[in-house]
């Protein structure tokens, strides 16, 4: 399969002209990830049987000629879904045996198109991380070079599609977990507008964040996926009503005479020179094409990540309140009393990174600090709101690098968490301004590592972000290679 | 009570709503229902699961607000007071703090041991309720979420009171306003209405508030006021020692009708409570507002006033048809098709609630419905039959629902009131008993009734007692 | 120092975690660097400025009083550590 990788388009018109089957393809996928996983651990749980039955009821469905768009294609779910029957863990111990008895939104969305669901791949605990190294699954591993991390927090979800395991995968993104892996591992993911899609049953970290969205190899099939998952969910109320365009429809348009900002605040030091000359040349592809490159200024990036780190924390600290041992997951418990068996539920069950996190985040929002840590961040949180509302009366969007640098080695800032969060700058802001932004492959540096380019749209712009990258992807190559395992 | 000490109160009331589902989530609040089996992933807290607002929540809420004369706020929201509980299923409570949707409000109270006066609402806000933790086994307690996120109301008021007795009175007005309102059953054993007070004692003339306890466990109108009274006796005991009130959370007692300190068996409250970034702020348009104000009811008070002023029922008659809520509308009925409010109040308050409590029947469900009883009061007033006759009317039309008419007319028990006919008993009655006529006219006057009594038993009760008075004057004086 | 020993183990118990003696010190350590970088913030002038609770602003969502069947005992169980008679158990807790 590593020489002709499918993808949602190209299978789909293989499936419809009945020159394969869902089984077939489906069979393709477990033989890869039988051949591929061991050295990738991309999977936390695979669901070979279940995803077999999807593919017979997905052929019955295509030549009963009633086949949707998603009918047949062999998907990966981050493990923060919640999908019925099928062992939901979130990368953390403290879910290990957690089975739960609902589906997520977007999950039903999928199974209503007949979408093959292939298995639960690896990520960062509870999403924290950007390293995919805070696994409880262990540590996932990039295929481009197995020693370096794949990004996080959705690092299975890229690599299980970088490495052909999958047609595509969906993800979440709360800092640039789509987006952040996706280009480190070469594949396109995008982070939609808050709201835009639903986040009932998919695991809260920092819930006014947090946004699901698809990994795949092309633009085409983003715009596929995100038109499948997107749109009104009455059963969260921060999902917005308000029709989910056809994104196809103006995918081929171009990009000529469109207005692309570049931030200055995103070229700075610290930004790895290979990263910066693949992102030039990005720059330099797109004025060829037409459009107009205008530097703006965003003037509170640099508060993005201190303001970020509280609010997420703050709400972390929260939402993981639930995980207390009473009602699902792993209890430990040595016959103490009540306050017993939460501390040593909650001690053994979260690895040090949740445990940083929601320490930090109970202290945000403690008694005598509220206002000086976590109301602060939430006031330079508008402060960063309005950058971009500003910037985006000047241009159409913006293009920036995704990270400072391509992937990193496992192990290489463990030690030190700041240096890690970090790493995130470039994201942050867009989850932070609640606005849609996605990443594309746009090089590889000299150890042959992808490199991501970053483009924000306007909120709910998410047609003309993917339009602008349509445009990007067919001037360029970079998308059709493909790692060797 | 030691006279040098003044009491101050302030009451936190949790009102369950009468909603068909919880707060949250879709699931029924109906009472009673096997362990957790009304529950889903929102009300157990499961990862992933969301809350959705119910609307008729927000109408319970404005409801009760206007009702209690508070602003409602234009814009209010949600936040999470986080801790950790057994029956608290997220690790925290969905609740309002900031911002809450009701401000500003005011009771007037009034009662025989206390001048009248008004008691301040301080706010009313939304949240859910927790489940139920049963201490049954040994081995452990036992967590039911059927309860968890069932809506509340909770009321506070300022610290307005000056004892139990006023106390008792802000919160029986309130339980009245809302079971009128119909957001609440009212039904205190079962928990839908239950009460925090806080409660201190400062030295007369002290302006600063004392430290205050917080009595729990308070679930009638009785274990209120005894567990307010034992309070302050103990805080000014304590004080009078040269001892110092702690602030605390007491449990009342009701066997023992003590309040008991649960000091160390609670850590320290810091609840970190921030907006909820699940749900959206709510606003509240003023056209919003008006709808629920135009579908409010007539509230006790109100009723209490017209019944007062515009019907001239006194204030006796007045405070109990307007207690309770199906009383009045009975009663408002029947006062629409028997335009005599003293006889109506009489009948209501007499015969009519008389006999639903002791045939054990809702007054909605009363067979004789105000267009019957207002039959029976018609042939009252036109003398076709007596007051007394009209009880055995009454009688016969909450077995049979035939109309007073029909009733009369079945049992003959048209009033006689022909004189002719008359005169020819009262003749026979003068005749047969000529030692009383003597005595009479002697000048025993009490001797009337006895006349009177003959005559209605001769004409087996049909007679018209007015006239055959009338009539039997005005032979004795002959 | 931004944050002591004690006050990270006064956290600590708010988020029902508990942490050995080499652990308090870590962690005191992660957080204080923590806290010294979002310091940071407080170079910006916040005073006059609106928090943001959601990126998108919008108001009122709500659902009508409809019944939804619930999921009801068995399903409410399925995950439990521990349950007995319908119920999740739970070590007892002192009244
Ligand atoms: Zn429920």
């Amino acid at each position: 399969m590593s020489e002709s990788q499918f993808t949602i388009s190209s299978l789909g018109k293989e499936l419809q002209a009945q020159r394969t089957t869902a089984v077939a393809a489906t069979r393709q996928c477990v033989e890869r990830i039988n051949n591929t996983d061991n050295q990738l651990n991309a999977f936390i749980t695979r669901c070979d049987d279940s995803a077999f039955q999807d593919a017979t009821a997905a052929d019955a469905r295509l030549s009963a000629g009633s086949a949707a768009t998603l009918t047949g294609i062999p998907l990966g779910l981050k493990d923060i879904f919640s999908t019925k029957g099928v062992r939901t863990t979130c990368g953390s111990k403290i879910l290990d045996n957690y089975v739960p008895v609902y589906d997520a939104t977007v999950v039903e969305r999928l199974r209503a198109q007949g979408a093959v669901i292939v298995g639960k791949l690896n990520m960062d605990e509870f999403a924290m991380g950007s390293s995919n190294e805070t696994s409880a699954a262990g540590v996932c591993r990039n295929p481009w070079d197995k020693n370096h991390v794949p990004g996080g927090s959705s690092g299975g979800s890229a690599v299980a599609v970088a490495a052909g395991q999958v047609v595509a995968a969906l993800g979440t993104d709360t800092g640039g977990s789509i987006r952040q892996p996706a280009a480190h591992c070469g594949v396109v993911g995008l982070k939609p507008t808050y709201g835009r899609v639903s986040r009932y049953g998919v695991i809260a970290f920092a819930s006014s964040l947090d946004q699901v969205g698809p990994i795949t190899r092309t633009v085409d099939d983003c715009a596929l996926l995100l038109e499948a998952i997107a749109g009104y969910d009455p059963r969260d109320s921060t999902s917005v009503d308000c029709p989910v365009p056809d994104y196809q429809a103006h995918l081929r348009d171009g990009v000529t005479g469109k207005k692309i900002g570049l931030p200055r605040e995103y070229f700075i030091e610290g930004l790895d020179p290979e990263v910066k000359r693949a992102v030039d040349d990005a720059i330099e592809v797109y004025r060829r094409l037409g459009a107009e490159l205008v530097p703006v200024s965003l003037p509170h990036t640099d508060y993005s990540v201190a303001c970020y780190y509280l609010i997420a924390t703050a709400e972390a600290s929260s939402n993981l309140a639930r995980y207390d041992g009473v009602r699902f997951g792993v209890r430990h418990s040595s016959g103490g009393g009540l306050i017993d068996m939460y501390q040593q539920t909650r001690s053994a069950g979260f690895g040090a990174e949740v445990k940083r996190r929601i320490m930090l985040g109970t202290y945000a929002l403690s008694s005598g600090y509220y206002d000086a840590y976590y109301l602060k961040a939430q006031k330079v949180r508008t402060l960063i709101r309005q950058d971009f509302h500003n910037v985006f009366e000047q241009v159409d969007l913006l293009l920036t690098p995704v990270a400072p640098t391509a992937a990193f080695k496992i192990g290489e800032k463990t030690d030190d968490p700041l240096q890690m969060y970090l790493s995130d700058i470039f994201t942050i802001p867009a989850n932070l301004a609640g606005t849609c932004a996605m990443s594309l492959p746009c090089g590889f540096d000299a150890a042959g590592m992808p490199i991501g380019l970053q483009l924000i749209g306007k909120p709910f712009g998410e047609g003309e972000m993917l339009q602008t990258a349509w445009a990007f992807e067919q001037a360029t190559d970079w998308h059709t290679r493909q790692p060797v395992l | 009570m030691n006279t040098r000490y003044e009491t101050v109160i302030g009451l936190e009331v949790h009102v369950q709503l009468t909603t068909a589902t919880k707060i949250f989530c879709g699931c029924s609040t109906a009472f009673g229902q096997a362990p957790n089996s009304q529950t889903c992933p929102v009300c157990l807290g499961l990862p992933g699961a969301l809350p959705v607002l119910n609307r008729e929540v927000v109408n319970a809420a404005i409801k009760a607000g206007l009702a209690t004369n508070c602003r409602i706020a234009p814009y209010s929201i949600f936040a999470r007071k986080n801790y950790f509980y057994p029956d608290l299923p997220k690790g925290y409570q969905i609740s309002q703090f900031e911002l809450p949707i009701c401000e500003h409000g005011w009771l007037d109270i009034g009662g025989e041991e206390f001048a009248a006066k008004r008691v301040g609402i301080t706010r009313i806000h939304m949240e859910e309720d927790a489940g139920k933790l049963l201490h049954g086994s040994s081995a452990g307690s036992l967590v039911d979420l059927n309860r968890a996120c069932t809506p509340l109301l909770e009321v506070v008021s300022e610290p307005d009171m000056r004892s139990a007795a006023e106390a008792i009175a802000y919160l029986k007005q309130l339980h009245q306003i809302v079971v009128y309102l119909g957001v609440c059953d009212g039904n205190m054993e079962e928990g839908s209405f239950r009460c925090d007070a806080n409660v201190s004692v400062r030295p007369v003339g002290q302006v600063e508030l004392g430290t205050r306890a917080e009595l729990k466990n308070l679930n009638s109108f009785r274990f209120i006021k005894q567990a307010i009274d034992f309070e302050v006796e103990r805080q000014i005991e304590l004080i009078e020692d040269g001892g110092k009130v702690i602030q605390e959370t007491r449990l009342f007692d009701p066997d023992a009708g003590v309040t008991r300190s649960m000091r160390g068996k609670e850590q320290a409250h810091d609840y970190r409570y921030f907006p909820d970034p699940d749900l959206l702020p709510l606003e509240v348009s003023d056209v919003w507002i008006d709808e629920v104000r135009a579908a409010l009811p007539e509230l006790p008070g109100q009723k209490r006033q017209r019944y007062e002023e515009a019907l001239g029922l006194p204030a006796y008659d007045a405070a109990v048809l307007a207690a309770e809520r199906p009383v009045a509308e009975y009663f408002d009925a029947l006062v629409v098709l028997h335009k005599n409010p003293k006889l109506c109040s009489n009948w209501v308050m007499g015969e009519v609630l008389g006999a639903v409590k002791e045939n054990d029947v809702a007054i909605v469900d009363c067979p004789v419905t105000p267009t019957l009883l207002a039959g029976i009061l018609k042939r009252i007033e036109d003398n076709t039959i007596s007051g007394k006759m009209a009880k055995t009317v009454f009688t016969t039309i909450w077995q049979s629902g035939k109309s007073a008419d029909e009733v009369i007319a079945e049992k003959g028990l048209k009033q006689v009131s022909d004189s002719g006919a008359l005169d020819a008993i009262i003749d026979e009655v003068i005749a047969a008993n000529p030692t009383e006529v003597a005595e009479y006219q002697g000048g025993k006057d009490k001797l009337m009734g006895f006349f009177v009594g003959q005559v209605m038993k001769a004409s087996k009760g049909k007679a018209n007692p007015g006239l055959v008075n009338q009539l039997l004057k005005e032979r004795l004086s002959a | 120092m931004k944050i002591s020993e004690q006050d990270v183990a006064y956290v600590a118990g708010l988020a029902r975690l508990s942490l050995t003696p080499e652990e308090l010190k870590t962690m005191t350590g992660k957080m204080d660097a923590m806290l010294g970088y979002v310091d940071k913030l407080n170079e910006l002038d916040t005073d006059a400025i609106v928090p943001t609770a959601h990126a998108v602003p919008m108001a009122n969502a709500f659902r009508g009083d409809q019944v939804i069947p619930s999921s009801g005992s068995a399903a409410a169980l399925a995950n439990a550590p521990q349950g007995t008679d319908g119920c999740f158990q739970v070590p007892r807790v002192i009244e």
